[in-house]
């Protein structure tokens, strides 16, 4: 099958592929540019663990097709640490024991920053529904809720 | 032993320090099953039966072959025969024989240059089905003429004349069980049902396997005990579990999945047969949800008597179990003990059956077995204490079990601490919350046995004073940090000077996985004998510098010192001094301990749930959840909480949620999270947790092991809340809205 060259920006720097048209963007992600950090849980856009922004917005990487990522900037976990510093919610997941496996942090992580750029000040309610398109099967969700409660109100405080 | 005789006034035990692999987790650096790639790796998919229950006729894969890219095709003609008892199970449930024995059992297994070619094989593979009868339901499955799923498996339990998909019964008891009812005030019972639910972990399988000619291979895999896999898979192919080496990913949820096989030979098998090249197989969720894990599903009947003022004078339990198309596989064997593990019950029957059906492998789920029996047991006693208007947890206080009551399934209880678990509910502010129209508030206690099992860890001394502690229990949920807390605690040095590793299969003995709460527990009571053993030889480093008895040597705050009549005769030498000397004064120290622990600690724990059920829907909210449980004691606070939630939500999705949902045909109709559907975080308020810590006398630090218990009573919590909120009593899970609407219906 022909394949098709895509350029794109991912986490600030130009990236280069060669995809299949019925390629996923996550397959595109981990297998050709080695970010493994967007994992895939379902493949149907039910459990949110490939978590990428796609030109500013919250996408599952696994709906969306590599040569769609043409001309567009993609974020994904790999970018969220910047000049080694980790963002507020990273550090808050840390020190609130918001994971236990991990599987799903990558994901939860970069839609919760989606959240937080739209809304510097989420209510409880509009956390859980807003990240009521990630699963996690091992917290419960509630240090997850407190940990982005709390960058939220740390964001606010550097702002 | 005494609670204050115990190891007391910690300096890090019961802290709350990050986890060592957070960063890596955060960053999307950590390497979990799928995430890693090797030299010339080939891709794998596989072929599985649409059909719940029908024989092989014909498999034709030269379309596959003659596609471009496609290097292997196996069938289970490519595994040894003769394999017995579970080995057979094994390879059975990897690769179908003769018959395809559930939707979604693997049949054959194609390995390409690209998963995009392999799946395209895939789907070019030709397999003739002669379709069987076949039967899914527990109950139907015992029934006289249903299909006999396997002829011959029944042991020598089963009663004669039973359906020969009945292959274990189980009984035991104790008392007099007729004097029991006789002397109730009060008899009841019911019949309840809970569906086959899925673990739900987040990770598909994944797993990147290499095999040569010569039988040695490698394998990369997503598991909760790599020991197993190399056990079993070396089983299935027929090789030497020596020459296979099993290194653990890091996990993205097991509760009990994880802990066997399912595809891992597959992909070890088309190496073997792709000349050794390394093949990398990844389950979609589809695979995960049709072909792994589940549950059981059970069928269960509960008769109790009860006194006027509450005091349980009998009880009696008959549970039906299948856990698929294999022996072995229902958790009958515990659901039965933890009926009535709660309580001090003078007069007990249990009757447990488990059923082959037509329905995947079952594997471990969070204490299996229990969750169930709490169902059962549980939502019949709140029955009856409403009926007797008596409140619920001063019944469960009454006939709480204790250190010295005989247990429902035989041993005397060491120290527990159900009664502690049960006052500090019931001083909870959760139980005075008010509670508006269609709102109700439902109680239960749960109970898990927690387990030692084999163990072997390893702690090496650093030429600057740091310690590498080498476990086999992969960590699930924040076990490095307990781990590293306890050696840093033992050896009086800094948690960060500790680093815990999860090793492969050749850095140590055997391991048993992480399950059955052990891995706090067992490595830690393991890691703690490795850092005392370290101590010994750090001791007799500095008595032979010093020219004293190494008798006269004692360690404190990290370092060795003089003691007794020398006391202060020598300045102390820091783990970091005799590290770094080491390699002039005997050479490396390291400590190990190899053992299978004893002095296990049951825990129990106790559930408060307040719902609200919108009358016109019949929709369940939660809005207020308690969870209070005996730890022993909580190494890391943090992760003990964690381990609370999480088996709460769990048991909260069993209980409104999730189920298996087969069709006539016998098919899985819903093999996809949209569709079996697991809590998200719209669906839950916060969850409370108390951790009461009644330290077990058998682990140096107190420990009991807290993952397992906190799924066992939310099963019944839940449904007796909406039976309060409601009045529809549902002796079925999952309480869905349909269901609970026509029960709400049925009572007007």
């Amino acid at each position: 099958m022909s394949r098709i060259h895509i350029t794109t920006t991912v986490n600030g720097e130009t990236a280069e592929f060669l995809t299949e048209p019925r390629e996923t963007l996550l397959d595109v992600l981990r297998n050709q540019l080695g970010l493994t950090g967007s994992k895939e849980g379902c493949g149907t856009g039910d459990c949110g663990a490939c978590s990428v922004l796609l030109d500013g917005v919250l996408v599952s990487s696994c709906l969306v097709l590599g040569v769609e990522a043409q001309g567009k900037t993609v974020e994904t976990i790999e970018g969220m640490a910047t000049d080694g510093a980790l963002h507020p919610l990273q550090r808050q997941f840390i020190e609130h024991a918001a994971l236990q496996c991990g599987f799903c942090t990558p994901g939860i992580l970069v839609a919760a920053k989606a959240l937080l750029a739209q809304n510097d000040n989420p209510t409880e309610t509009e956390i859980r529904y807003w990240l009521a398109g990630n699963l996690c099967r091992c917290t419960g969700y509630d240090k997850i809720v407190r940990a982005v409660q709390d960058a939220a109100a740390e964001m606010r405080g550097a702002a | 032993m005494p609670k204050d005789e115990l190891k007391a006034g910690f300096r890090l035990v019961g802290t709350r320090p990050n986890r060592p692999d957070g960063l890596d987790k955060v960053t999307g650096r950590a390497r979990y099953g799928a995430d890693i790639v090797a030299a010339n790796m080939l891709h794998a998919a596989v072929v599985r039966s649409p059909y719940a229950h029908a024989r092989i006729k014909s498999i034709d894969a030269s379309r596959a072959l003659a596609l471009e890219g496609v290097k292997a095709v196996i069938t289970r003609a490519d595994f040894p025969t003769g394999l017995t008892g579970e080995d057979w199970n094994l390879q059975e449930n990897t690769i179908a024989g003769d018959t395809a024995l559930y939707d979604g059992h693997a049949v054959v297994a194609v390995a390409a240059t690209s998963a995009l070619v392999a799946q395209d094989a895939a789907r070019l593979i030709e397999v003739e089905y002669e379709v069987l009868p076949h039967v899914t339901d527990v109950d139907a499955a015992m029934a006289p003429g249903a299909p006999v799923i396997r002829a011959g498996n029944a042991d020598h339990s089963v009663p004669e004349g039973m359906h020969p998909n009945v292959v274990r019964y189980i009984d035991f008891g104790h008392g007099d069980l007729e004097a029991g009812f006789a002397a109730a005030d009060l008899i009841r019972e019911g019949t309840y049902k809970t569906e086959a639910t899925h673990q739900g972990y987040i990770e598909p399988h994944a797993c990147l396997g290499q095999l040569g000619a010569d039988g040695r291979g490698e394998m990369w895999v997503c598991t909760q005990g790599h020991w197993y896999i190399r056990r079993m898979c070396a089983a299935v192919l027929g090789i030497e579990a020596a020459n296979l080496r099993v290194t653990p990913s890091e996990i993205g949820g097991g509760f009990g999945g994880k802990t066997t096989i399912f595809m891992e030979p597959l992909a070890l098998a088309l190496s073997r047969k792709a000349g050794g090249r390394p093949v990398k197989l990844v389950m979609s969720r589809a695979e995960v949800l049709r072909a792994t894990g589940p549950t059981a599903s059970a069928s269960m009947d509960v008769k109790i008597g009860m006194k006027k003022d509450g005091t349980i004078t009998a009880g009696q339990v008959n549970f039906r179990m299948q856990g698929g198309a294999f022996f072995g596989m229902s958790p009958i064997a515990e659901a039965l003990p933890c009926a009535f593990a709660c309580y001090d019950i003078p007069n007990l029957m249990h009757e447990g059956y488990e059923v082959l059906a037509n329905r995947p492998k079952a594997a471990a789920y969070r204490a299996p077995g229990s969750p169930m029996a709490a169902f059962a047991v549980e939502s019949l006693l709140d029955e009856m204490c409403r009926e007797l208007s008596l409140d619920p947890l001063q019944v469960r206080l009454k006939n709480a079990a204790k250190e010295g009551t005989k247990s429902s399934y035989g041993p005397t209880y060491n120290r527990i601490g159900l009664v502690e678990t049960l006052e500090a509910t019931i001083a909870h502010p959760n139980l005075s919350a008010p509670l508006g129209p269609n709102q109700g508030r439902g109680v239960a206690a749960g109970f898990w046995f927690n387990h030692g099992g084999e163990t072997s860890v390893s702690l090496q001394i650093g030429e600057d004073g740091t310690v590498g502690v080498s476990v086999g229990t992969p960590d699930i949920g924040g076990s490095r940090a307990s781990i590293a807390l306890m050696v840093a605690e033992t050896l009086g040095i800094e948690y960060e000077a500790v680093r815990v590793n999860v090793v492969e299969t050749g850095s140590l003995g055997v391991n048993e996985p992480t399950h059955g709460s052990r891995a706090t527990f067992a490595s830690g009571k393991a890691a703690v004998e490795a850092a005392e053993s370290a101590i010994k030889q750090m001791c007799a480093r500095a008595a032979a510098e010093w020219g004293i008895d190494p008798e006269a040597v004692e360690w404190a705050d990290g370092a060795a010192r003089p003691a007794g009549e020398n006391a202060g005769k020598f300045p102390p030498l820091t783990i970091g001094e005799i590290g770094a000397k080491m390699g002039g004064t005997g050479g490396p120290i390291s400590g190990h301990h190899e053992s299978v622990p004893g002095g296990v600690g049951a825990s129990f724990g106790v559930h408060v749930v307040d719902v609200e059920v919108d009358p016109e829907t019949g929709k369940s909210t939660v809005l207020r959840y308690l969870v209070v449980q005996d730890a022993g004691r909580a190494i890391h606070p943090a992760y003990v909480e964690g381990q609370y939630q999480g088996g709460a939500a769990q048991g909260i999705g069993w209980a409104l949620n999730e189920e298996y949902i087969y069709g006539a045909d016998g098919r899985l109709q819903n093999p996809m999270f949209l569709d079996y559907r697991i809590p998200v975080a719209s669906d839950l308020p916060m969850i409370d947790t108390v951790i009461v810590e009644v330290p077990n006398p058998g682990h140096p630090y107190g420990v009991r092991g807290v993952g397992e218990t906190g799924i066992a009573p939310p099963l019944a919590a839940v449904a007796n809340a909406v039976a309060a909120a409601s009045g529809a009593r549902l002796r079925t899970l999952p309480l869905s809205p349909p269901k609970v609407l026509a029960a709400i219906k049925a009572g007007q």
